[in-house]
């Protein structure tokens, strides 16, 4: 690491209508070191970053590059100047291989036409044998996991030679292992003089990682510093603006008779594989273990979504057979499931449609016509229970932030009136304030009498919210501890011992 | 009042600024106003009683195929079947309906039926392949631009086929029943001195009953969620197999519909009625905002989007442009039109 600068954005600022979302921010980047950019959802760092890349065009500022200044037209011109990014929803042609990504748009050609395909897979193999990559430069990206495909992109941003590259929440669908693999490759590059941009809510990674860290606040510059500067509390003092207290609310809900129970559920075309368990009236059970341990599809198949082989699923004593999920909501089962934009909102249409398409049987009124009147009222009643922040129930969904998106969808499976309500992963992408109000919202549920099921790839906020933990292992059920006399090493240790 | 008030407050960048971006919201009222202007000033007689009831009931004719087409294309699909299925219930309901002692007749022995009943011959054979359609798309899923080809090729087979029974040898069919023609093309109220067709009243009111299916039944919701993402749809409990079938067996009632309507409007039906008439149906609801991105689309925009078709159809005619020029005009007037529009729905960055 050195103090010689690599790239330099000096007071850049950016509207759009009816927003300032940059207001003279600067930001260095040194050579040879790891630069954590923070702040909440809305801060403006993708912004910032968008105005790097020149894929918006900023209205005031400098950006230099090696002390010369730069002003990219397009996301290409950037890459081409060394300036890449890795972003958290990859962009990838999933039907070509591995290589046809690395080189897409600028394919080795011999003869002047014909692409090299021999040296296409050399000049990728080497670059992943650089990296430590064991993959194939012929697979189908389609065929890999997403961790394989980030560091294909990595691989891609070496590729081209970057001196910037910048990683836009690159370990939120990591496990451990490969968070360790990303971070021995993001150290190479340092050691190699790349500078590198990190976006990240994980603060232990942020302050495991990082030499740097500046933090942004509603589209400002709030701080730089070396990032032994930090310390977790200060980090989100800074980036909420205010004094934040506990990271979990208080769980203290009544926990009352079996609703829930499940015997020997095995799923046809997926791992889950003689899966029992129960669940109590107000109590919250946390499903842990590695990706692809089988969580979600435990639940997916328990609402009906996926065909169950075996196993039977039993509603207060009661046999029900939730054979779709039109069926598992007539029976009291809700699902939030875990990717929110492509099975959660229907982005273009607003605020009311999301929250009461899985209710409209309610509102039918004379003839069979929906009464727009109790939706609306039920709509607000729902905003409010949910503490959605929108302008209107006309809002599109789209337009929200993802934490109030995540509040309509929990407020679309409340108008249900659920008995059985189970969460995948219900605060990914979500940042720190949201976070905790999605919490407490959890909790209140489980107060009101709900059997809470919640799958989550970050243990602290199982252990923080959750009674009990069930872990899963290859699509089995490998362990159950109690949520407040364990901790991470337990659970990480019979998730990954009968691996 | 305060929209005036805040023009007056308004700089005059901002003033233009207003300006533009309510031209761009209303760009097809903006489009229609320009272009009956510019074919009024070339050609005097175009606002006259019978060019605006021509236009009407034009539009009248086509706006039953157009919204059953928007069905399709909001759950992103499309239906290539539409023509060949007017055609067909055209020519089914003519020949059911030939007059008694026309000479030509297909059926000789045919009593006089009551059209009211060949009504619901042609609702149902329209519905019917429309859920033959659904049902190829829902449980093969198949694109519709697929399953639709391939229906309008079979539909097509069995009209040509349809057309050599009887004593017909694949003529065209009419000597159509008065009560039938007067039925759907005579008139009780006149715009000026020309009479106003019934069948403008039938399209209206199809189309008011399409209106509260789309926004006021868990059907038109639950279409909408399905055009907009059709796994969410899913796992929020919509049956998105069901909605598929229905949707296009409702688009399949419509044109059976149309088919009923331009069997008697035309009084002459072959093999070659309804030819393209999807092509038409597809470019007005695309003109008035039913997107191919799926969800998007108002009854409002379906009715102007075909307006406005039609209102250039025949302006085109009436400023005499040559036939083969029109092709190319109408061409670039769907393209204009249709980029105009989409800007509305673009994010600005």
């Amino acid at each position: 690491m050195t103090n010689e600068i690599l790239l330099e954005m000096k007071n850049i600022s950016k509207s759009f209508p009816g927003v300032k979302a940059l207001d003279n921010v600067s930001l260095k980047v040194r050579r040879g070191s790891v630069h954590a950019l923070m702040g909440e959802n809305g801060a403006g760092k993708s912004t910032l970053m968008k105005c790097l890349f020149g894929i918006y065009s900023k209205d005031t500022g400098k950006i230099l590059l090696d002390g010369k200044e730069v002003s990219f037209k397009n996301p290409k011109e950037a890459l081409e100047s060394g300036v890449a990014m890795v972003h958290q929803e990859l962009n990838q042609a999933l039907k070509r291989n591995v290589m046809d990504n690395i080189w897409l748009g600028r394919y080795p050609r011999s003869f002047g036409f014909v692409t090299s395909e021999k040296r296409m897979y050399k000049d990728t193999k080497k670059i992943f044998d650089e990296l430590d990559i064991k993959v194939d430069p012929r697979t189908l990206m389609s065929k890999m996991s997403v961790a394989d495909r980030q560091m294909v992109e990595i691989a891609k941003a070496v590729s081209y030679h970057s001196k910037i590259i910048v990683l836009d929440e690159p370990t939120s669908s990591l496990t451990e292992q490969e968070v360790e693999h990303l971070f021995s490759i993001i150290n190479m590059l340092r050691d190699r003089g790349c500078g590198i941009i990190y976006i990240s809510h994980k603060m232990e990674e942020i302050l495991r990682i990082s030499d740097d860290i500046t933090v942004m606040r509603d589209g400002a510059h709030i701080v730089t510093e070396p990032a032994k500067n930090f310390t977790m509390d200060r980090i989100i003092k800074l980036m909420v603006g205010r004094e934040l207290g506990a990271r979990f609310p208080e769980n203290d809900a009544k926990i009352g008779e079996v609703v829930l129970e499940v015997r020997g559920l095995s799923s046809r075309h997926n791992a889950v594989d003689d899966v029992s368990f129960k669940v109590r009236r107000g109590e919250i059970v946390g499903l842990a273990g590695l990706a692809g341990a089988g969580r979600t599809e435990v639940i997916e198949n328990i609402f009906g979504i996926s065909e169950r082989k075996a196993g039977k699923i039993f509603l207060h004593g009661r046999e029900v057979k939730n054979r779709n999920a039109r069926e598992a909501i007539k029976n009291g089962f809700a699902l939030l499931t875990e990717e929110r934009r492509s099975t959660g909102i229907f982005g273009i249409l607003d605020l009311r449609e999301n929250t009461t398409v899985s209710s409209l049987r309610k509102y039918r009124g004379l003839l069979g016509l929906i009464s727009e009147g109790k939706r609306r009222k039920d709509t607000s009643w729902a905003m409010e229970t949910m503490r959605v922040k929108a302008p209107s129930q006309r809002t599109k969904i789209r337009a929200l932030s993802g934490g109030n998106q995540q509040k309509v969808i929990l407020g679309r499976w409340l108008l249900t009136e659920p008995e059985v309500l189970m969460l995948d992963e219900p605060t990914r992408g979500i940042d720190v304030g949201a976070k905790f109000e999605i919490y407490k919202l959890i909790v209140e549920l489980a107060k009101k009498g709900k059997a809470v099921i919640m799958v989550s790839g970050e243990l602290p906020e199982l252990l923080g919210v959750c009674n009990r933990i069930c872990v899963m292992s290859g699509g089995r059920l490998v362990g159950e501890v109690d949520a407040k006399n364990t901790s991470q090493e337990e659970i990480m240790r019979l998730a990954a011992e009968n691996a | 009042m305060t929209a005036i008030r805040k023009y007056r407050e308004m700089s005059r960048t901002q003033r233009k600024e207003w300006m533009r971006e309510l031209i761009i919201n209303n760009s097809l009222y903006v489009f229609l106003i320009a272009a009956v202007v510019v074919i009024q000033f070339i050609s005097p007689n175009f606002l006259s009683g019978p060019s605006i009831v021509n236009i009407i009931s034009l539009s009248a004719a086509n706006l039953p195929i157009a919204l059953g087409i928007a069905g399709a294309i909001i759950l992103t699909g499309t239906d290539l079947s539409a023509g060949r299925i007017v055609g067909l219930v055209a020519c089914v309901s003519a020949s059911l309906l030939q007059a008694s002692g026309y000479p030509a007749k297909m059926f000789p022995n045919l009593p006089t039926m009551n059209f009211l009943l060949v009504f619901l011959i042609a609702l149902a054979i329209g519905g019917i392949i429309g859920l033959i359609n659904g049902f190829c798309t829902a449980k093969f899923n198949l694109h519709p631009f697929i399953v639709t080809l391939s229906t309008q090729l079979i539909v097509y087979g069995g009209l040509l086929m349809y057309l050599n029974i009887g004593n017909n040898n694949g003529q065209s069919i009419s000597g159509l029943d008065p009560s039938y023609t007067s039925f759907i093309t005579g008139s009780f109220i006149s715009l000026g001195s020309t009479p106003i067709p019934n069948y403008v009243w039938y399209s209206l009111v199809i189309t008011a009953i399409m209106w509260f299916v789309w926004n006021k039944t868990t059907f038109g919701k639950n279409m909408f969620a399905v055009g907009s993402n059709q796994e969410a749809a899913n796992v929020s409990g919509v049956n998105v197999k069901r909605v598929i079938v229905l949707v296009f067996g409702l688009a399949g009632i419509m044109y059976g519909i149309t088919g009923f309507i331009e069997a008697a409007r035309i009084g002459s039906n072959s093999a070659a009625t309804g030819l393209n008439y999807e092509l038409d149906a597809i470019a007005a609801a695309v003109i008035g905002g039913v997107s191919f991105v799926g969800g998007i689309g108002k009854i409002r925009g379906v009715i102007l989007g075909v307006v406005l078709l039609r209102l250039i159809f025949v302006g085109l005619t009436f400023l005499s442009i040559d036939a083969n020029m029109q092709y190319i005009i109408k061409g670039l007037i769907i393209l204009v039109a249709c980029a105009i529009d989409m800007r509305k729905y673009l994010v600005r960055k």
